[in-house]
Parts: C-alpha cells; sequence; structure tokens
C-alpha cells in the first residue's frame, strides 16, 4: 500500500479520455450515505458516487484513504471478516445490496474482483478458468472448451497459453497470472469488474498489457479501479475519484479531475504534493 | 583497519565468536554423537537377526527360532485403523481451529486442550482407551489398541491440519469468494488443494509417531502369541513384541527384539524422508 515518492514539479497527468457526455449514461451502482466500520472506528464517512455502466471508475487518494475498503464493498468481501459492517445503501440495478438476505455468492458471480497481487488457484490454467464456469453452469465439456478459450482470449492469454493450458498455473509469470486471474473473473460472465491495485505487483510491460485489457473490457463490463499511480488512473479512467481521510473528495471527469480539480487537496495529491 | 583500540575491540568480537561458535559445535556434535550411536548400536545388533523368516514366520515359542510375521502385521492393521479413525476427525478439527472458528473464543480454548493432548503421555491415553473400551468389553482387543492409537493421531493431524491452513494466504480465500464460491468449497477445493502436502505431510508423521508406541498399547491390544487378524480378540504389535521379548532371558527372543526395533526406526525413517520430501517438493 505504499505510495512512491512524486517528484513536486512533475507534470499533471493527462486523461486519455475526452469529456463524456453525461447523457445517456446508465447508473450501474449507487452508493448512498455509505459508511463503513472496522469495529468501532469509521472507515468511511458518508459517501454518495455513481458508477456508470461501461465506463472505467477509478479511485485515488493517499494510503489508507479509504479507496480499497470502499471497493470491497461493493462485492461485499468484507463480510468475509466479523466486526467489519456497512451501513447506507449500495444500489446495483437498482436493488441494495447490502439489505439483509442477499445471496453473496450470487452477487459476487455479478459482481468480479481481481486483486493486487496473482492469485491463480493451485490447479492448472484450464481448471482455474473452467472451475469458474462449472459453478453456475452445468456444460457439456465442449462448451467449457469454448468458454475457457474465449475468456483467455479476452483476457489476452491465449496466444501464449494454448499449448500449456494442463500445466499449473502458478507457472505463469507474474503479469500472465494477473491476466489468468482476470479470464478467470471474465468467464464467470460477471457485469462489473473491480481492480484492486492490479498493476502494482508487475512489470511495466505487463502493466501496460493489462491497462489495454481494461480499456477493452469497458465495451462489456463497468469497471472500477483502485490505483496508486496517477497516470495509471489518468490512462485508463473516465471519471475518477479522489478520497482522502474516509471520504470522498471530489468525483468527476477524469478530464476535468485531473486539469481541473475542484478541491485543493485533489490538485495536491494528483500533482504529487502528497501521498 | 583505523587504530589501536578498534583493533582490540576487534580482537575481542573475533574470540568471543571463536568460542561461541565452537560452543556451538560442540553442543551439536554432543547431540547427534549419542543419536548416531544408538542406530549403530541398532543396525549392528538388529541387522544380525534380519532375515526372511522373520517376516514368514510368527513369534516363536523359548528357544525356538521364528520371526514376527504376527507383529508387524498387527502393527500395520491397528494403524491402519487408527489413522482411518483419527484422520477425519484431526483434519475437520483443523479446518474449524484455521477456516471457521478464527475469531471464536472456542478455537482457542480446542487449540489449547489439543496442545496438552499432543504432549500427553502415551501411557494415560492407554489408560483410559483401558478404562473405557477394554474394561466394559471385559478383554484386550485390536479395537482398543486402535483406538488408542487413533487418540494419539487426532491432536498431531489438528496442529498440522491448522498450521498447514494458516499458510494458505487470505487472498486466495478471497479470490475464492469473488467468483461466488461458498465457503465450504472453498475449503474443499481450494484450501485443502493449497495445504495438501502438509495435511499429508501431518498424516505421515502421526504414522511415524503411533508407530513405535508401546504403552497404549500394553493396555488395550496387549500381545498374542499367534497370528491373529481378529480385531476383537488381543492383537501382537512390533512395539509390545519387542518390549516383552527385549527384557526376556533368551537369547532369541532378544535377537527378534533388536530386529523388530531395527525394522520400526527403518520405517519411521522412511516416513519422514517421505514426508520432508512432500513438504521439500511444495515451497
Amino acid at each position: 500500500m505504499s505510495t512512491l515518492p512524486q517528484p513536486t514539479s512533475v507534470a499533471v497527468p493527462v486523461a486519455s479520455h475526452a469529456t463524456i457526455d453525461m447523457a445517456g449514461l446508465k447508473e450501474k451502482v449507487t452508493l448512498r450515505n455509505l459508511d463503513f466500520f472496522y469495529g468501532e472506528a469509521r472507515a468511511l464517512k458518508s459517501i454518495n458516487l455513481s458508477l456508470y455502466a461501461n465506463k472505467a471508475t477509478a479511485f485515488i487518494g493517499p494510503s489508507g484513504c479509504g479507496k480499497s475498503t470502499l471497493l470491497r464493498i461493493l462485492n461485499r468481501m468484507y463480510d468475509l471478516y466479523p466486526g467489519q459492517r456497512a451501513t447506507g445503501e449500495v444500489l446495483f440495478d437498482g436493488d441494495n445490496l447490502l439489505a439483509p438476505g442477499v445471496d453473496i455468492n450470487l452477487l459476487r458471480a455479478r459482481i468480479g474482483m481481481v486483486f493486487q497481487k496473482p492469485t491463480p488457484f493451485p490447479m492448472t490454467i484450464y481448471e482455474n478458468i473452467a472451475f469458474g464456469i462449472r459453478l453456475y453452469d452445468k456444460l457439456p465439456r465442449s462448451e467449457v472448451d469454448g468458454r475457457v478459450e474465449h475468456a483467455l482470449r479476452r483476457a489476452a492469454l491465449w496466444e501464449e497459453v494454448k499449448d500449456k493450458l494442463a500445466t499449473s498455473g502458478l507457472g505463469l509469470s507474474g503479469g500472465q497470472q494477473q491476466r489468468l486471474c482476470i479470464a478467470r473473473t471474465v468467464a464467470v460472465k460477471p457485469e462489473v469488474i473491480l481492480f484492486d491495485e492490479p498493476c502494482s505487483a508487475l512489470d511495466p510491460i505487463s502493466t501496460s498489457k493489462i491497462e489495454e485489457l481494461i480499456d477493452e473490457l469497458k465495451q462489456d463490463y463497468t469497471i472500477v479501479i483502485v490505483t496508486h499511480n496517477m497516470q495509471q488512473a489518468a490512462r485508463v479512467s473516465d471519471f475518477t475519484t479522489f478520497m482522502y481521510l474516509g471520504e470522498m473528495i471530489e468525483f468527476g471527469q477524469t478530464a476535468t479531475v485531473f486539469t481541473t480539480p475542484k478541491d485543493k487537496r485533489t490538485q495536491a495529491y494528483i500533482t504529487g504534493r502528497f501521498g | 583497519m583505523a587504530n589501536a583500540s578498534t583493533n582490540a575491540l576487534y580482537a575481542g568480537r573475533k574470540r568471543r565468536n571463536t568460542i561461541a561458535t565452537t560452543l556451538a559445535w560442540a553442543a551439536a556434535a554432543f547431540g547427534l554423537g549419542w543419536l548416531i550411536l544408538i542406530l549403530g548400536v541398532l543396525v549392528y545388533k538388529g541387522i544380525d537377526g534380519l532375515s526372511l523368516s522373520v517376516f514368514t514366520e510368527n513369534t516363536p515359542p523359548p528357544g525356538s527360532a521364528g520371526g514376527l510375521l504376527n507383529a508387524i502385521m498387527g502393527s500395520i492393521v491397528m494403524t491402519f485403523l487408527a489413522v482411518i479413525i483419527g484422520t477425519p476427525i484431526g483434519i475437520l478439527a483443523g479446518t474449524y481451529l484455521a477456516e471457521y472458528g478464527r475469531h471464536d473464543k472456542l478455537a482457542s480454548i480446542v487449540r489449547f486442550i489439543n496442545d496438552i493432548l499432543l504432549s500427553a503421555p502415551s501411557v494415560v491415553v492407554g489408560l483410559f482407551i483401558y478404562e473405557i473400551a477394554v474394561a466394559p468389553m471385559g478383554h484386550f482387543s485390536g479395537y482398543a489398541g486402535s483406538l488408542a492409537l487413533a487418540v494419539i493421531v487426532i491432536p498431531v493431524v489438528v496442529r498440522t491440519t491448522e498450521d498447514m491452513l494458516r499458510l494458505v494466504p487470505d487472498t486466495l480465500r478471497e479470490a475464492a469468494a469473488s467468483i461466488g464460491l461458498p465457503r465450504a468449497h472453498m475449503i474443499i477445493r481450494i484450501a485443502y488443494r493449497a495445504a495438501r502436502a502438509g495435511i499429508v505431510t501431518g498424516i505421515l508423521l502421526a504414522v511415524a509417531r503411533i508407530s513405535g508406541e508401546t504403552a497404549p498399547l500394553l493396555f488395550t491390544a496387549l500381545n498374542n502369541q499367534f497370528f491373529s487378524l481378529d480385531m476383537n480378540a488381543p492383537m501382537p504389535s512390533l512395539p509390545v513384541v519387542i518390549f516383552q521379548f527385549a527384557l526376556s532371558p533368551y537369547e532369541e527372543w532378544q535377537k527378534l527384539a533388536w530386529t523388530g526395533a531395527l525394522l520400526i526406526t527403518v520405517t519411521v525413517l522412511a516416513l519422514s524422508i517421505l514426508a520432508r520430501s512432500l513438504t521439500a517438493r511444495k515451497s
């Protein structure tokens, strides 16, 4: 979770995406008055935020600002740990996913997640993907094969692994493992994909591959990405949320947030003056 | 080298280093020396009586030749049954401790009691099983022996299962949860798979541990001069036969006891090497 020291004179990262016409955008996930507690400690304070369908939204902010916490609420990952709770509303296609009675496993199949460190399962490359497919669909082998290939192609990994599908997923390089995890997530056919600092453990070439991939995945999925890398946020996202000490300081189109931030703290952070 | 005072400091440090290193070597040599001595005598005395008849003939009456077939079979059968009983219980309890009970008060109590059981003298286990199985049944039996050994297997397996599951990173659990895998499936299909080598190692170590246990069998399976696979009757085992034969005045019996001890040692050694190679391959 450490941030690289940024020289103060660095140029403000330039957003790759032009300003977006807000009309016609569909709200996929809407957060209303969201608070989050680790035991007694309030980690998030009244977050109100919209995540738009088929767009990439970046969460940026210094370490400990709550951006990963916020991400982990969206698929209720925090439920794995006792003492953590969220209050408020997270509307996913209009339904509050924090409500009691929500089937968490079905929810997580619809909202996938890619983690900071690659987390391939201890099984073959093929099984890593087929595993998730078979969880929800009883398919004949040939169809599973097809979906495995599709998922690996979607993650731009097919060409590299098509001849060694029966070997362990743990034998791949870090960047390949991360793309394997993306393929695994895609194979379950989610609607939203959450990325939690997906490139922080990767080299620059692998990073650029993943970034290209995220750009492509937007066509089919709603993307949320937590990143410590401002350039990355500027490159891959359409919307940017700046968070600080558990509060949402600023939300807007990436092009706007990076060129004319409304808040001084946002400006200070994206120009590398703190964080 | 800067000046005289640093040189004096350096010389003192070097001297202390030599002393500490020498002491460490001496302590290691002292400890290993006894081990080598024990193994040496064991091999020297045991290999003498090692022949095919050891594996084909039953324990002899005093004064005649024979083998250890019934004792070897009894040990294998009872160990096998003990592992069959103890392993599932141990794995499930270890799973509770590592996966479900992580934040429970009960888990720390279970862990504490398990640690006591792990280091409990095995003679106590033997007496316990005598009271709850042998006394009510009215006779010694292979079942009672297996039960006593199972009680020794359980804490070993509980401990290694918990330790190995704890080595599985939480990120892997989260990754499994993130594709919508229910918890029980995650444990069975991801965590067990990731910890498999370690858990198997634990079972092997448990087998190694019980294959030399004498005290719990003395009170439960007792012994049998004849070949018997009837679990409901007294059953011979290598450790008990060694115990009986080694204390006897008969030379043939003493010789067989040495051979039996060598067999157990070689078996335990083989199991340990297998266990080590399993864990080594994992890391």
